[in-house]
């Protein structure tokens, strides 16, 4: 091979710069996100891991069902508590901020949903 | 073999030929010549007509029927059913004509009625305010119009609605509106003017707002509705009768009832839109 004595290097400089993120904080991942629970509810409208992993797609179909199929505004949990099927007027009611309940996980994953755009966040109270 | 490559182009092609029209051809032959009808509705000059003898009595279809006489004899009815709306709803005020967003807004005979002759008409009638919103028409050329299907006709009110998640701001919608009913975000409708203040003045926390690159209008308040109240402008002309909601589809409403006792009007009938707004001049 020709040039091998800049390839080499090249490429390990190459390699060192890609993956400086990683050895640049060890590892270390940061601080694990840990989104405010409510205090006044006891239980989200489905189970914990659910919400954790499929919360935009049950949005999306809460959206879907109400604006456009003339679905039901309301849900109720397991245990028979009544909520409304709308991020705004529902999901906001027990997670009453934004900055410590959607933002803390958002913010840790870098995405950036356009939710809030148009919907209004609850006032947060500090 | 005998056959020469020009007899062999000449079956391939004939045959390509007959295997192409033969279907439609039998099509046309058992079924008789198709009419070319864009409308689902079979009686086609009446359809065009949009007057008030055809009534499609299929589902519900609110309706609103407009007393132009009680918006005269109270003036300030008509901005107070504009302020309801706009506040509940949190359409921005931007302050200019241009950019003007509007669901419920007020205008004069000349304008609002513009396929009635105007010649010698009673003085008294161009100082009238006419109330004009969203006709959500039976027959809605916007929602033809939509790519995206972000405006459609709701199944349960016969509402023309809009979700905006969908909308992508191409404004088909708004050409295709004969009435004028739809206004297109130029700004971000909670940006602020030249002078600090929010475009929304007050914000209402249960109602969303739009973005910038979003057409709005009239939802014949569609989440107010849901819950059982009455849209938000029909609620601040209260007890006067200046306007009355109902299904037009049942005979016994009360709408129907002011429809069979009052000479009515609509806006621009002849298009054929079929609006679900009548007027009481």
């Amino acid at each position: 091979m020709y040039d091998l004595g800049k390839i080499i290097p090249g490429l390990i400089v190459f390699v060192g710069l890609v993956s400086f993120p990683i050895w640049y904080n060890g590892g270390n991942a940061g601080d694990i996100p840990k989104p405010e629970k409510p205090v006044n509810a006891k239980e989200c409208v489905a189970a914990t891991q659910y919400m954790r992993t499929t919360h935009m797609q049950m949005l999306n179909i809460w959206r879907d069902d109400v604006v456009r199929e003339d679905g039901a505004r309301k849900g109720a949990t397991v245990s028979g508590t009544e909520y409304q099927r709308s991020l705004q007027n529902g999901c906001m009611k027990c997670h009453t901020s934004k900055k410590k309940f959607c933002d803390a996980c958002h913010v840790y994953t870098a995405v950036t949903p356009y939710c809030w755009d148009c919907h209004i966040a609850p006032q947060e109270t500090n | 073999m005998d056959a020469k490559r020009r007899d062999f182009l000449k079956i391939a092609g004939l045959s390509a030929l007959a295997g192409l029209t033969a279907p439609s051809a039998m099509h046309l032959l058992v079924q008789g010549p198709v009419v070319a009808n864009a409308s689902s509705t079979p009686a086609h000059g009446e359809a065009a007509a949009g007057g008030h003898e055809e009534a499609p009595a299929t589902g519900v279809r609110m309706g609103m029927v407009i007393d132009v006489k009680k918006f005269g004899e109270n003036k300030e009815l008509a901005q107070q059913c504009v302020a309801a709306c706009h506040s509940t709803h949190n359409v921005p005020d931007y302050g200019n004509a241009k950019d003007e967003i509007k669901w419920i807004w007020t205008e004069d005979f000349t304008h609002a009625f513009t396929d009635q002759s105007h010649y010698k008409r009673n003085t008294a009638l161009h100082e009238l305010p006419i109330m004009t919103l969203c006709n959500h028409c039976d027959n809605p050329p916007c929602v033809r119009a939509c790519p995206t299907q972000a405006t459609f006709k709701d199944k349960k009110t016969g509402a023309v609605l809009m979700d905006f998640h969908r909308c992508i701001g191409c404004r088909f919608c708004m050409a295709a509106c004969p009435y004028g009913a739809r206004s297109f975000n130029w700004r971000d409708p909670r940006g602020k003017d030249a002078n600090g203040q929010p475009f929304i003045k007050n914000l209402n926390p249960e109602f969303p707002t739009r973005t910038r690159g979003v057409v709005e209008k009239c939802n014949f308040c569609a989440e107010r509705l849901a819950v059982g109240k009455q849209p938000a402008c029909v609620e601040a002309c209260g007890d006067t009768g200046a306007m009355v909601f109902g299904d037009l589809n049942d005979p016994s409403s009360a709408i129907s009832k002011v429809l069979a006792e009052n000479f009515t009007i609509q806006r621009s009938a002849a298009l054929g839109t079929k609006p679900s707004l009548f007027y009481i001049i």
